[in-house]
């Protein structure tokens, strides 16, 4: 039954490959819903209705405009059949790979996360309701009874650090797009941009290094599952009981790395038109534009999976809840993979709307205010959290 | 920071916020500016949940403003004689003073001989037209009036934004007192 396909087990193969389109694709979907709520929630929150004037014309005069999705639509046609500006740049080929640059290490990263706990298929397809594809349970309980995954894409144990890796590659979107596109605005993006992420990343990092500590892990499912445990029997472990002070220079942190608007020097319209992108129009326009938007989708994976116990509902068992008081709820293996995914998107999406409402709420700081924010306040904090973690995991608390 | 002026006492003549710590890590000052940002956005968000239109805004075409002022400066009208025909003498007046330029005459001669003018054609080209009276203060026989209605100027092809003289001329407010108090100047 041990078939194999370039070394690696067949049934393992297509599950991850499966598991990584169906990520790719929730990336992709998150990104475009993030560009339609940037529009609509930004109107609510100012008293507008935002767009839904775009809309596909329908028999009897009526119209579809699904809540102003029509027009994301729209923008992405209209990106479509513009000219493809090219400026005069001797660089055609980083002009073009900067986009790369910015837009992979975006979806790359999010394959290390867990999105919800083990999944034994045999068991998972016995629910009533997982029962619509009628071979596929018989299929997994005659062949592969033993058969289980992680809905995780890459199982690395080094997987905290490997964000840090691919998120560092992202400032060479930025710094390679500006420094090609032969512009001066674009270079003053680019260089204001190199300069904030790799600021910003160090109080980023050290933020982090106290959650490291305490769950004495850089593997990002042995965090979750740290996470899952309880505190004095009730209290789940989350990292934002354990790390508050973390928590809150992570979550400015990573505004930051994210070039959003508190700190979105790096394309400040009103000084440098559009920062490092000034010169790419069209499709490519739409793809920094797209990658800024999974990025914002990702610190918000990374803010849940690291200070708000990823996947993990509170007293969720695998065979189901375990309150503190006593009582006990048995759940089917489905039922328990599910409410996890849906506690795992549910708390992504939470903190999607969190960075929306603080994108739409704040004006840009001084540029010395950025630098001072960032070298004189958040680091040091950042320090002193680490100091305190690590006297306290020292003298052996939690 | 306070600047001395010689025989005045030393005061602070700029309203200038105290930094604090507090405000220095500005995260008490974001999480103020978020919670003013979130109750609109939660209030919009309710009123949308239970059908009604959450923001302030009005949908143009389709709603107009109920508050709009009786002196407001709408939709022309071409003011008629009892015989149905335009009180206009073709003058010209308007057409001049226009800072538009948006209105387009042509005269003819009338079989009237005390008129002996009258437009043939009379455009008003309602996309380049930016409702500055002029055209009715201008106007000596009081043949062009401005209603305050501003119902359904709109559309999707430039050129049905002339209005000619027959529209001009016959169209019926759906308030008929708004004719008389139309911007009369």
């Amino acid at each position: 039954m041990e078939s194999t396909f370039l070394g690696i087990n067949t049934v393992h193969f297509w599950t991850y490959l499966f598991l990584a389109g169906v990520i790719f694709l929730f990336m992709f979907m998150m990104g475009a819903v993030m560009s339609w709520s940037e529009r609509k929630q930004s109107a609510q929150l100012q008293d507008r209705l935002g767009a839904n004037r775009a809309a596909i014309p329908l028999p009897f005069g009526k119209k579809l405009a699904v809540l102003g999705f029509i027009n994301n639509l729209a923008d992405a046609l209209k990106c479509l059949v513009k000219e493809n500006f090219k400026p005069q740049t001797e660089n055609k080929v980083i002009y073009n790979l900067a986009i790369f640059f910015a837009f992979i290490p975006a979806v790359l990263s999010v394959a290390v996360v867990p999105f919800a706990g083990v999944i034994k298929p045999a068991e998972l397809f016995q629910a009533w309701y997982l029962k619509w594809v009628p071979w596929l349970p018989e299929y997994f309980a005659a062949n592969l009874p033993d058969f289980s995954f992680r809905l995780q894409v890459a199982n690395l144990n080094v997987g905290l650090l490997f964000i840090f890796a691919v998120g560092g590659i992202n400032v060479f979107g930025a710094i390679l797009a500006g420094w090609s596109s032969n512009n001066k605005f674009s270079m003053m993006g680019g260089m204001r941009s190199a300069a904030q992420m790799i600021s910003y990343e160090v109080s980023m990092g050290l933020a982090l290094l106290g959650i490291i500590f305490i769950y004495q892990n850089v593997d990002i499912w042995n965090l979750v599952q740290g996470q899952s445990e309880l505190a004095w029997g009730w209290l789940p472990k989350w990292g934002i009981f354990l790390q508050p002070l973390a928590f809150f220079l992570f979550l400015a942190a990573a505004v930051a790395e994210n070039k959003r608007m508190p700190f979105d020097l790096p394309e400040a319209e009103s000084e440098i038109i559009a920062g490092y992108f000034t010169e790419y129009s069209g499709f490519k326009m739409l793809l920094f534009m797209f990658a800024e938007f999974i990025e914002i989708v990702f610190v918000a994976i990374m803010v849940t999976t690291l200070f708000f116990g990823g996947y993990s509902v509170p007293w969720l068992m695998a065979d189901g809840f375990h309150f503190p008081w006593g009582a006990t709820l048995a759940l089917s293996h489905a039922s328990v993979v599910l409410l996890q995914v849906f506690s795992f998107i549910s708390k992504v999406f939470f903190f999607c709307w969190l960075l929306q409402q603080i994108r739409w709420s704040l004006p840009r700081f001084r540029y010395d205010q950025l630098m001072h924010l960032g070298w004189k306040i958040l680091l040091p904090l950042a320090i002193l959290n680490l100091v305190i973690t690590v006297i306290i995991v020292a003298l052996g608390g939690f | 920071m306070s600047y001395q002026i010689p025989g005045l006492p030393d005061m602070e003549y700029m309203d200038r916020q105290k930094r604090t710590f507090l405000t220095q890590i500005y995260y008490r000052e974001v999480a103020r500016g978020v919670w003013i940002t979130t109750k609109h956005f939660f209030r919009n968000m309710w009123k949308w949940m239970t059908f009604r239109k959450g923001g302030v805004v009005v949908q143009y075409p389709e709603e107009t403003r109920p508050d709009m002022s009786p002196n407001n400066r709408g939709r022309h009208v071409l003011v008629q004689r009892s015989n149905g025909e335009s009180r206009c003498v073709a003058c010209q007046m308007c057409g001049t003073v226009c800072p538009a330029e948006c209105i387009t005459i042509e005269a003819e001669e009338s079989k009237n001989s005390t008129i002996q003018r009258k437009p043939k054609v009379f455009d008003i080209d309602i996309s380049r037209c930016i409702f500055c009276g002029f055209c009715v203060e201008a106007c000596p026989v009081d043949a062009i009036r401005m209603l305050a209605s501003t119902e359904n100027l709109v559309g999707y092809n430039r050129f049905k934004m002339i209005y000619d003289k027959d529209t001009l001329l016959n169209w019926h407010p759906v308030v008929n007192d708004d004719v008389v108090h139309g911007y009369n100047p």
